[in-house]
């Protein structure tokens, strides 16, 4: 395997506007930004829609990891949709496995497999399995779904490709509710310690999850849905394990590109990235934003209908 | 004497390291005791200590696997089985990863440590997943054997290693071969069936039985999986009387596996010796084997017993 690749030369091999550097650092009007809102839109329509069809699945979580998605798949990742396992690629591990869909939709839309191969998603035999299975479906660098395991893998891909003396960076997206499995806590003093700079996780704190904690004790009904750790010091806590923190609107993109830039700039360097990027559930949907019930619901046909005339079509 | 089949996992990596570049040792903490230290002192570059964590050590080692490198983790085996269960689950085996699991201190001899790392579960929990080879050598020639064969095949392997050392079975031109099992005694009144280092104990049990007028056969089953199960069953089909034996629960080890393939294709009576459903303690080793069953004489009496009550 050669080393080298591309050095800090954005996404010279990826992104289709050449490098997420000069899109942070330039104008953060909107209007810099409106192919990646479009792209979002089609993506989130395509989450309900796919959701939807298959009758499973969650919309929730997909929706509020969409931008951050978008932001990697076309400005940020080195890779190349039509050489999958291209070995100087960037790699990128959907660690919060149950958001697939989001992940599916935008690899589709980045061209890694026909839009319409999404309606396959959940059916039996599809490569779109209901968590990401790497040996099904080129484009994926993990299985993940059972949380908190694709943050050591990442971890892995990292210490590999320094040893291989390639400069690729990893990517893994985590959920904040992820953060609660102590396999996650197990990876970031041991990313630290071996000075995996090379390493960025970003968190979709979207601070809702499936139960969250009773709403009183002894209270025999579904729990508030918060994410319990929302209170406590995430950032703290990573940076006393050696991380560098950045902490970003994640529906923003120039804030997303833009501490993407910086993460990707630690590449050399020994101190591993966490973004913990502050997110709405259900993001981009009046349905569905911010509404809990929507972690795993399926859309009705009005709904779906609704989605069609919100986020069809160029972004207002 | 064989040596200790950790002392041979870490020796043989050690050799094999020289030759295979892309041959990483992760360890959990547990170096001096697996003797990861060994190789350690041999290839520091190639020695990864991931600290007392050994989900973040298994899902590691695949993240080294997919950019080509051979990790062989060392730790014990419970906490590959048990600690890291859903990670060698989700991670290892469904997604082919080539990954090495070097469990240490598997069955019954575990230095005292008693019924929290006393893992006779392991053979059950590892055959049954789809994918996995799940190997228990029975000396250090076989053990090493097995060693190359692992480094050199692409895929997920679960390797169990006697903490102790104990007879040799095998000469220096042993082959290893996935799924064989090895005949290593003929006879017509009973088929011993074992596998690691319990299968030495059995040879001896079977010359007790000889002395007695019992001809006793014996198959060694070194591949717990795959297994060569035509084989199994038509060792079984010649005999009207199956044993097993091994440092492992009764239930879903060599024991169970022999029983599925015999009520298949060979329908007779299966008489397993194991651990039977009881936890570990911490006691001498000769103490264990004799406790559950698992002596030559323990082994030869349960034997005649058995013959005796048909």
């Amino acid at each position: 395997m050669s080393s080298g690749g591309t050095a800090n030369g954005g996404a010279a091999d990826g992104g289709p506007d050449g490098g997420a550097a000069s899109g942070a650092s330039g104008a953060r009007d909107a209007e810099a930004y409106r192919d990646l809102e479009a792209i979002s839109r089609r993506g989130r329509l395509h989450v309900i829609e796919t959701v939807a069809h298959s009758g499973a699945g969650h919309v929730g979580g997909p929706l509020s990891a969409m931008d951050l998605l978008v932001a990697l798949y076309f400005r940020i990742l080195r890779i190349r949709p039509d050489e999958p396992h291209w070995p100087e690629r960037d790699r990128f591990v959907m660690s919060k496995g149950h958001s697939a869909i989001a992940l599916y939709t935008i690899l589709a839309l980045r061209g890694y497999f026909p839009v319409e191969e999404l309606l396959t998603f959940d059916h039996a035999e599809s490569r779109l399995q209901g968590h990401p299975d790497v040996t099904r479906l080129p484009g994926l660098d993990a299985s993940t779904g059972s949380l908190g395991q694709g943050m050591s893998v990442a971890l892995g891909m990292a210490m590999g490709i320094r040893r291989r003396g390639m400069d690729a960076h990893v990517w893994a997206l985590l959920g904040d509710g992820e953060l609660q499995e102590g396999q996650v806590w197990e990876a970031v003093p041991v990313a630290a310690k071996y000075g995996l700079g090379n390493l960025t996780a970003i968190v979709d704190r979207n601070g809702m999850q499936q139960y969250g904690w009773p709403l009183r004790p002894n209270e025999d009904h579904r729990g508030d849905r918060a994410d319990p750790w929302a209170g406590l010091d995430v950032r703290g806590a990573l940076e006393a394990l050696g991380w560098r923190v950045l902490e970003i609107d994640g529906h923003d993109f120039a804030a997303i590109l833009g501490a993407a830039a910086d993460a990707r700039s630690a590449t050399g360097g020994d101190v591993p990235t966490a973004i913990l990027a502050r997110t709405v559930k259900g993001r981009g949907f009046s349905v569905t934003e911010g509404v809990s019930e929507w972690h795993s619901r399926v859309a009705t046909a009005d709904e779906v209908a609704a989605a069609r005339r919100e986020l069809a079509g160029d972004p207002p | 004497m064989t040596r200790p089949l950790r002392d041979v996992w870490a020796d043989t990596l050690i050799e094999l390291a020289g030759t295979n570049p892309d041959l990483l040792v992760l360890d959990g903490d547990l170096g001096t005791s697996t003797r990861a230290d060994r190789f350690a002192t041999a290839h520091p570059d190639r020695f990864i200590q991931m600290g007392i964590a050994e989900q973040n050590l298994v899902g590691t080692a695949v993240g080294l696997a997919s950019l080509g490198f051979v990790p062989w983790l060392s730790s014990f085996t419970v906490f590959f089985t048990h600690r890291a269960v859903d990670q060698v689950r989700m991670s290892v085996a469904q997604t082919h990863a080539n990954v090495k699991i070097g469990a240490a201190y598997a069955g019954l001899q575990t230095g005292f440590t008693g019924k929290t790392h006393m893992d006779v579960e392991d053979l059950a929990i590892m055959r049954a997943m789809p994918g996995m080879t799940v190997l228990a050598p029975g000396d250090a020639t076989e053990c090493a054997a097995t060693i190359r064969w692992a480094t050199e095949t692409d895929g997920p392997v679960y390797l169990r290693l006697g903490r102790d050392g104990g007879p040799d079975l095998f000469g220096p031109d042993y082959r290893f071969e996935p799924g064989r099992v090895l005949r290593l005694r003929e006879g017509r009144d009973v088929l011993l069936v074992s596998t690691g280092q319990q299968t030495a104990r059995c040879v001896e049990a079977a010359a007790l039985l000889a002395a007695d007028g019992v001809d006793a056969g014996l198959v060694h089953v070194p591949s717990i999986k795959p297994v060569d199960a035509a084989a199994l069953a038509e060792a079984a089909a010649a005999v009207p009387l199956v044993v097993t034996a091994e440092e492992h629960s009764v239930f879903g080890g060599l024991g169970g596996l022999v029983a599925e393939i015999v009520s298949s294709h060979a329908p007779r009576r299966v008489e397993r010796i194991g651990i039977e459903d009881t936890w570990g303690e911490s006691a001498p080793n000769a103490w264990l084997l004799d406790r559950h069953g698992l002596t030559p004489e323990r082994v030869a009496d349960r034997v005649q017993r058995t013959l005796h009550a048909e």
